[in-house]
């Protein structure tokens, strides 16, 4: 039984079917998703007694949003503290377009395109419109993301409603995210997406930083700003265009911004924001997943509604911890300076 | 605090090409004439006070001067080079205006902002010990050593002017460029500020200032320059005050503020 699933079996049946680099790398995420992953849920299952984790939807669900839980905020913290928050959302909207354009031509055209692919494409592209608009138009204007988020929105309406059987393909599941429906596909390319992101932002990550804190004196240092700025937008088009089935276009922007807006309260250093967002990010979606399962509700609201959750919870807590520490700390009184200055200057005066 | 620390390795070559170099230099955002055939040098080991009116053009012709911005006709000179095609972008440390301010909210630590001066020379890899050590004396000859985890956010305006510094002697910069650093700085602090950029100028590091402070520039600088569009004067501080260039370039009755040290 165990000899049939081996990795050696899967490799060399691979080499045997004489499968593309890409194939073969499927068919290794494939087993590895089943027979080692897979497994481990189903021990931790039956040690905990938890039959929801043995379900394979439910622990594609786990591992598709506990990706997205990395990349999210690990490119969110960029684009919040360079105050882009809004970007993540209206490249989403796009996205959407993008969408209803590949439904469409496959339609008109009877094309086989995927829409994940043209979703792609189309967030890409705005991500690189939106960032060139900001070289030379100057300033980042809050304004014109509120048009191209709502024009995007309206062409893919639009375009939903022109292709035939158009609600078929499920608009929900776009709209709001599904997770009963992650397919093994979706997972695949979320963790192909966490290493092809995780390893862009590691290797960028000291330019990423110096155009994210001070991008003047970046370009005065001779670091290519420019092409940071585009780096970092096409990161976000990437992360909201794989997280999207799964969060939903309308929501798919808060893993991107309130996880790194939670760690921003407490985090002293950039590299520790962007971990402290990351833990942030996976509570919220270990939780709310688990909560949408338990209670039969929309997975991305839950997962949104205990990130921003976390988000309060952090906020008072550290409002009312600096304030505590503020009351509690001995007072700095001029009284005890004047003390030590006279003393100083009796002692001087003794030895005149 | 002495300054010497960050230049511990053989003193900086002294050559005699000019740190910046602009020659009839024109600029303009449009229509909006901004420079007008302006030329000036900065030789090596210079303290170049910059100083005019709002609007006069002086963050214009810094970032001509560091080749942020090509200018519409003459030539700019970095260490000999065409300012534009200049890539050694560790000899220059720059501090943009309100660059300290943005800072404020980034979780950003002390360390980590300093160690983005030695980010031209490493932009990816490993650190080496050469480069920690810039980043150690650079902190030093600062007196901020002791703030190092701190978020840049939670200093005082004065510790925060000191960090920029610091990141522009990790890089071992050749030139140091600051263009009204000490906007929201209390007063003690600028002095302690400008002693500190006095020091560092007497250990060889060139230094341009922008300032809305004449006083501060009279006391402080080597060499003024005074800019309304067009050059108004370029020289000894002392010869400045004697001139009415000031009242020139201002079009009104400045009178210069009286430093009583």
């Amino acid at each position: 039984m165990m000899t049939s699933h081996s990795l050696v079996t899967v490799l060399l049946q691979a080499s045997a079917d004489r499968l593309s680099p890409i194939e073969g790398l499927w068919r290794l995420f494939e087993w590895l998703l089943v027979y080692v992953y897979g497994a481990g849920m189903n021990l931790l299952s039956e040690l905990l007694g938890v039959r929801m984790l043995g379900y394979p939807y439910m622990q594609r669900a786990y591992l598709a949003g506990a990706c997205i839980a990395v990349i999210g905020p690990l490119v969110g913290t960029f684009l919040v503290h360079r105050e882009m928050s809004m970007l993540a959302d209206t490249l989403a909207h796009t996205a959407f377009a993008g969408v209803a354009v590949g439904l469409f031509l496959n339609a008109a055209l009877s094309l086989s395109l995927s829409p994940l692919l043209t979703a792609m494409i189309v967030a890409i592209g705005t991500a690189l419109l939106v960032e060139l608009l900001i070289e030379y138009a100057g300033a980042y204007s809050d304004t014109s993301l509120a048009i191209v988020l709502t024009t995007g929105f309206a062409l893919g309406s639009v375009l939903i409603t022109a292709t035939d059987g158009g609600i078929a393909v499920g608009i929900d599941a776009y709209l709001f995210g599904s997770l009963s429906t992650v397919s093994k596909e979706n997972v695949g390319l979320l963790v192909a997406m966490s290493f092809l992101i995780g390893t862009l932002v590691t290797v960028a990550y000291r330019p990423l930083l110096y155009v994210t804190v001070d991008a003047t004196a970046a370009r005065a240092a001779r670091i290519n700003v420019r092409l940071y700025k585009r780096l970092m937008v096409v990161l976000t088009a990437l992360v909201v265009v794989s997280a999207m089935q799964i969060m939903g276009v309308i929501l798919v922007a808060a893993m991107l911004v309130v996880p790194v807006a939670t760690a921003g309260f407490v985090a002293q250093s950039f590299k520790q924001s962007i971990l402290l967002a990351i833990l942030a990010a996976e509570f919220a979606v270990l939780s709310g997943v688990t909560i949408a399962y338990v209670y039969g509700l929309a997975a991305g609201g839950s997962i949104v509604l205990s990130a921003a959750a976390v988000y309060v919870t952090v906020l008072v807590v550290a409002k009312a911890d600096t304030r505590w520490l503020l009351r509690s700390l001995p007072r700095r009184t001029d009284q005890s300076i004047e003390h030590t200055q006279q003393g100083l200057e009796a002692d001087g005066g003794e030895r005149e | 605090m002495t300054a010497e620390t960050t230049n511990s390795e053989p003193t900086r070559e002294r050559s005699t090409v000019p740190v910046v170099s602009v020659d009839d230099v024109s600029f303009a955002y449009g229509d909006l004439p901004v420079i007008e055939s302006v030329s000036i040098d900065i030789e090596p080991g210079a303290f170049l006070g910059l100083v005019g009116p709002n609007g006069s053009g002086k963050s214009t012709l810094l970032n001509l001067m560091l080749g942020l911005e090509k200018p519409d006709t003459g030539t700019v000179r970095l260490f000999g080079e065409p300012a534009s095609e200049f890539d050694a972008g560790e000899r220059i440390g720059y501090v943009p205006q309100n660059a300290t301010t943005a800072a404020d909210r980034m979780p950003v630590t002390v360390r980590e902002l300093v160690t983005m001066g030695r980010y031209p020379r490493r932009l990816v890899g490993r650190f080496s010990d050469d480069d920690r050590r810039a980043i150690d004396n650079a902190l030093r000859a600062v007196g901020i050593s002791d703030l190092t985890d701190r978020r840049v956010g939670q200093l005082s305006g004065g510790q925060r002017q000191r960090v920029f510094i610091a990141r522009a002697l990790a890089a071992e910069a050749d030139l140091l460029a600051l263009d009204e650093p000490t906007v929201g700085v209390d007063a003690e602090s600028r002095e302690a500020f400008y002693e500190l950029l006095a020091d560092l100028n007497d250990s060889g590091l060139t230094i341009l200032l922008i300032e809305h402070d004449i006083g501060v520039v009279t006391t402080y600088a080597s060499e003024i320059a005074c800019l309304n569009r067009r050059l108004y004067f370029d020289g000894d501080p002392e010869d400045f005050v004697a001139t009415d260039a000031l009242a020139a370039a201002y079009g009104t009755d400045q009178h210069v503020l009286t430093h009583d040290h």
